[in-house]
């Protein structure tokens, strides 16, 4: 069933901006729905009103969750490079937001695009003519060639033995239902419904995690976001520095330097970190200042790590106990950092022994150390442990998403007792979903397992 | 001593007499051609028609206009509808039929067919003028001519019959094979290939004892294949299930050295889903039993068909084995099973109408495609036919749609995947069998079959019928409304659900514990409004309520699908252009010619980024 060529009443999404590089990504949407898709997760201007050929400000949203600040152009068919309605998306330029648009627009409604595929619904629409083919044809050959070797590099982790473990039992669950419908005069035996049902649960299962670690997988993929934060002046663009080992974030005695937020990434030992300096947090009259520290304590909460730094010299152990407190109270893993510990007597030192304390001094090669191993320590005890498959691709995720809603009416078909033919509709379209993924899956190899493990036949 | 004829049909099997039957219907004059007058339409095989997937090809066929249906149900002596349990898409009616009966019955609906000629002798060649075939030769070198010839060969293309050690040619056992005509069509540029299938022992009714097995009753309201007014069964006569056990498989083994199959003499590659015993037993070592039908081979006749026991070995070893089996134990063999090897041609080389690629007004249809069943044979032979006859008189051809019929299936994926071994329709590869249904075949097909001429006024006026009654039923039982008090205590009694408020009939008949049959006793009023209905009509109605959303869900995925096959690709297109298609995509694209997108998607080694390029190309 390789089929999705067909399906040009489709919307379909991409990035039409180079990925990964750029201040500004744009994120095109083409297809009849284009417009009301967009409409759906832009909050502004009522975009199924707009005029062909406007641009709009407003913001991406998620439910209530704000994705980012956008500009929309919409282009209304037939005035479009593809002749049919298009809607441009233009956002910052992360790979973060940009992949969290996309996904919610998948969400939506959207499918994402196929290799050249905007360049091909132009051509068909006549925006080309007919010389220009074998430009585009090798453009998609040439795209789908590098959509193949991305594949294939996602293939090589566990993600590959994790889907054909899965088709297996998916293609055993179809051939038990075949094998009724076609062979039910046979002298074989018939699994029985409670195994069916145990089994496609299980498949459902595995489904379900590997769809929620695309949350994980893209955190890996983009970094670790890691909040440094603590009192002004505490060190935080200092320790960045230090871990960057480059001038990046500026750095001053004047205490509230850094107002907005420094984002860096680093890998350590083989994981991104995406870190992020922000402003002090203390109570300011400076309006600038309190704008800064109420986002500083927004980028905390969603944070994966956060790293609080205390000023040895200047805080008091019970400042640092009430810090602990809140920060617990957050519930997101964080490594609390004594710093200037050049600075300080060891009879100061000793009060603050109660705490778990990394002991840094921003600037010594040594105590960065420890405070990496901390770092890895933390994430390797989260749920980001290496071993359990990942999902990172885009295109996987929405593969990943159909199985599960096919998976879903078979467990529905099953409760309401529908017949096998009816339900053997439904496990192939998970198993063509799967297919997507791995490659094709035909009948063939239904029947092939069906006389490889049955004795079939008069 | 002939006339010019339009079309040749050469065998007169099940493919060759529908070819025969369909062409002459529509209008051109047939020569059917047979080595042997009185083996027209002879069962080979096992003497039953039908079966799961198999009994909904034989519907499709009698739906178009096609004879098979008819004389199935004039000589068959028990029918089943198997998979009752399974859903209505499932359903599949397969009958046992009057071996005798049914030859006879297909020989006299020939005769009666006014331009069908015949003609008992061996084809031996084709004559081709300028890639198009213009007659036959015969093997007392007689020339024969035609506008078009369908070649419906069946095992008989250089038919080598095995059993045991022994081996000599033959088309069935007691007939003679053909020669000649492989080694011509290959040196017109034809590729052929070797295939095999087998066949269980014939034994002695009188020399079984029955109480020692199971019977195996028809049903108790049989149905039947034809949508036109074929009698139904009134008297039936059963089958029997016994085993074979341990003792049986002992024996078989001891021949296992002089089996042609395990000693490597038979090259030809046998169908997966009908092994042989020996076969059975050697791949599936750890069962205990495997089950054998006993099947009667007509209403008087004392010969029994041992479904279950095909096998090329020895024939002592093969008597010696069925002695051990309960019930067989003082048994008379009429005939050894026997394996045989045949001639085909990989389909690949043809067309959607069965047409060759390499001659003009050439068509294949049967065997000779690598396919086995009567069913298979007969619908290509079918198609073979009309399409034979449409291409003569210029009209469009007939190529039915994956999502049209189960004929359309086969003939796809015979032309575009071509076969390894011999091809049995299942249900498994249809990928919209909820819509392809043995209850609505005369409604996804007449039309077309009296459109091209071939099916009759009367069927027409039927499946109309049908079709306007299923609709006003289907409209009223959306409005007509049942209310607590009325029906609450006859649902209680079949222990659904009971209604609050008033409901419409539709949305009680969606409940899977309640059948339409159920509505009747549920009130009298609807009881009396429903007996108005056919009780075809109301199957249809049952069936379209129940499975709405599936049915739903298969027509979005065929329209989806089928989007591809809007975009026609120009005979002759030269795939070599393409630089930008994968290497094995040009040379598959090359060699099989498809004449749709949606047909070259299916073409494994096709990959979609292919499909997107040829797109591009084509410009819409």
């Amino acid at each position: 069933m390789k089929n999705e060529i067909a399906s040009s009443q489709d919307t379909i999404v991409a990035l039409a901006t180079p990925a990964g590089i750029g201040a500004i990504g744009v994120i095109r949407l083409s297809g009849n729905n284009a417009i009301t898709i967009s409409n759906e997760v832009f909050k502004g201007k009522d975009l199924s009103k707009a005029a062909s050929h406007t641009i709009h400000f407003g913001t991406i949203r998620d439910g209530e969750k704000v994705l980012d600040e956008v500009l929309v152009s919409v282009f209304i068919a037939p005035k479009s490079f593809t002749k049919e309605n298009v809607v441009e998306i233009s956002c910052h330029g992360s790979n973060y937001i940009i992949r969290q648009i996309i996904q919610l627009l998948v969400k939506t409604g959207a499918r994402l695009a196929q290799p050249g595929e905007f360049t091909k619904r132009a051509f068909l629409h006549g925006q080309f003519d007919l010389p220009q083919a074998e430009a585009v044809a090798d453009l998609i050959a040439a795209d789908s060639e590098a959509a193949h070797k991305a594949a294939l590099n996602q293939m090589r982790g566990g993600f590959s033995q994790e889907i054909s473990a899965l088709r297996e039992k998916l293609i055993h669950f179809a051939s038990m239902i075949e094998l009724e419908l076609d062979f039910g005069e046979e002298d074989v035996e018939f699994a029985s419904r409670e195994a069916l049902h145990a089994l496609v649960n299980e498949l459902k299962a595995v489904i379900t995690s590997l769809i929620a670690s695309f949350d994980l997988g893209n955190v890996i993929k983009n970094g670790v976001p890691t909040v440094i934060a603590g009192k002004p002046n505490a060190g935080k663009s200092t320790l960045l520095n230090a871990l960057l080992n480059e001038e990046k974030a500026i750095v001053s005695d004047i205490p509230g330097t850094t107002r907005d937020f420094i984002e860096d990434e680093i890998n350590i030992e083989g994981i991104s970190f995406r870190f992020i300096d922000t402003a002090g947090l203390r109570d300011t009259t400076d309006e600038i200042e309190a704008i800064g520290v109420e986002r500083t304590q927004e980028k905390m909460k969603q944070a994966s790590l956060i790293i609080y730094m205390v000023d040895l010299a200047a805080a008091s152990p019970v400042e640092v106990g009430q810090e602990i407190n809140r920060l617990e109270n957050l519930g997101i893993p964080f490594i609390m950092v004594g710093n200037k510990v050049d600075r300080v007597s060891t009879d100061q030192l000793e009060a603050f022994n109660t705490f778990d304390l990394i002991l840094l001094s921003a600037l010594d090669k040594a105590s960065l150390e420890s405070l990496r191993q901390k770092i890895l320590e933390i994430v390797h005890l989260d749920s980001f442990k290496t071993g359990n498959t990942i999902v990172t691709n885009l295109r996987h995720y929405e593969s990943l998403l159909k199985t599960k809603q096919a998976l879903d009416d078979v467990i529905q078909g099953i409760n309401n007792q529908v017949t096998n033919d009816l339900l053997a509709l439904d496990i192939r379209t998970a198993l063509h979903h799967l297919g997507e993924i791995t490659g094709d899956i035909t009948t063939d190899d239904l029947l092939a397992n069906i006389f490889g493990k049955f004795c079939i036949g008069k | 001593m002939f006339i010019e004829y339009d079309i040749i049909v050469v065998g007169a099997g099940h493919a060759g007499c529908e070819a025969a039957y369909a062409a002459a219907q529509m209008g051109s004059k047939v020569l059917l051609a047979t080595m042997n007058m009185n083996t027209i339409a002879q069962m080979s095989c096992n003497p039953a028609m039908g079966g799961v997937a198999k009994g909904q090809i034989v519907r499709e066929i009698d739906a178009l206009g096609g004879m098979s249906g008819i004389v199935s149900d004039r000589s068959m002596i028990q029918f089943r509808m198997l998979n009752k349990s399974k859903g209505a898409a499932m359903w599949s009616p397969r009958s046992q039929n009057d071996r005798m009966l049914f030859s006879n019955e297909w020989r006299m609906a020939l005769e009666n067919t006014p331009n069908v000629d015949f003609w008992q002798e061996m084809i031996t060649g084709i004559i081709v003028e300028q890639n198009r075939v213009i007659g036959v030769e015969t093997s007392l070198g007689l020339q024969i001519k035609a506008k078009s010839v369908i070649l419906t060969n069946g095992t008989f293309l250089n038919g080598l019959i095995h059993i045991g050690e022994k081996q000599f040619g033959g088309g069935r056992t007691g007939e003679r094979a053909a020669k000649g005509l492989t080694e011509q069509l290959v040196q017109l540029g034809f590729e052929s290939g070797r295939m095999k299938t087998g066949t269980p022992p014939r034994v002695d009714g009188r020399s079984l004892d029955y109480t020692k097995m199971e019977e195996q009753a028809g049903d108790l309201k049989p149905g039947k294949f034809s949508y036109t007014n074929t009698p139904r069964l009134t008297k039936q006569r059963s089958c029997y299930i016994t085993y074979t056990n341990r003792s049986v498989h002992e024996i078989l083994e001891t021949g296992f050295d002089k089996s042609p199959m395990f000693a490597g003499r038979i090259k030809g590659i046998g169908p997966r889903y009908c092994p042989s015993i020996e076969d059975k037993i050697n791949r599936f070592a750890e069962r205990e039993r495997h089950q054998i039908f006993v099947e009667p081979e007509g209403w008087n006749t004392v010969e029994i068909y041992v479904n279950g026991f095909s096998t090329s070995l020895p024939e002592n070893i093969q008597y010696e084995a069925l002695t051990r089996i309960p019930g067989f134990e003082q048994v008379k063999m009429f005939r050894p099973g026997y394996a045989i090897e045949y001639d085909y041609f990989p389909p690949t080389q043809l067309k959607l109408t069965l047409e060759t690629k390499v001659i003009d007004h050439l068509y294949f249809a049967g065997q000779i495609n690598g396919t086995t069943g009567y069913e298979e044979a007969a619908c290509q032979g079918l198609m073979a036919g009309i399409n034979a006859h449409q291409k003569i008189n210029e009209l469009e051809a007939l190529v039915l749609k994956r999502s049209e019929a189960y004929i359309g299936v086969l003939i796809d994926d015979l032309i575009n995947k071509g076969t390894e071994e011999p091809y049995r329709m299942f249900t498994s590869r249809a990928e919209f069998r909820i819509l392809l249904r043995q209850d609505n075949a005369d409604v996804r097909l007449t039309e077309t079959g009296h459109k091209i001429g071939l099916a009759s006024d009367e069927r027409l006026d039927k499946v109309m019928d049908k079709k306007n009654e299923t609709a006003r039923l289907l409209n009223d039982l959306k409005h007509k409304k049942v209310t607590p008090t009325q029906i609450n205590e006859s649902l209680t009694n079949l222990q659904t659900a009971t209604i609050k408020e008033k409901l419409a009939v539709e949305k009680l008949l969606k409940r899977p514990e309640i059948d339409i049959q159920n509505l009747t006793s549920i009130d009298p009023s609807l009881a009396d409004y429903l007996h108005g209905f056919e009780e075809e009509v109301l199957q249809q109605a049952e069936i379209l309520i129940k499975y709405d959303n599936y049915i739903e869900k298969e027509k979005q995925l065929v329209k989806k699908i089928e989007g591809l096959e809007d975009y026609k690709i120009k005979p002759g297109f030269d795939y070599s252009l393409l630089t930008s298609l994968s290497a094995e995509a040009r040379e598959k694209l090359t060699r099989i010619q498809p004449e749709t997108l949606g047909q070259a998607a299916r073409i494994s080694g096709v990959s979609p980024a292919d499909i997107s390029i040829i797109l591009v190309y084509l410009g819409k």
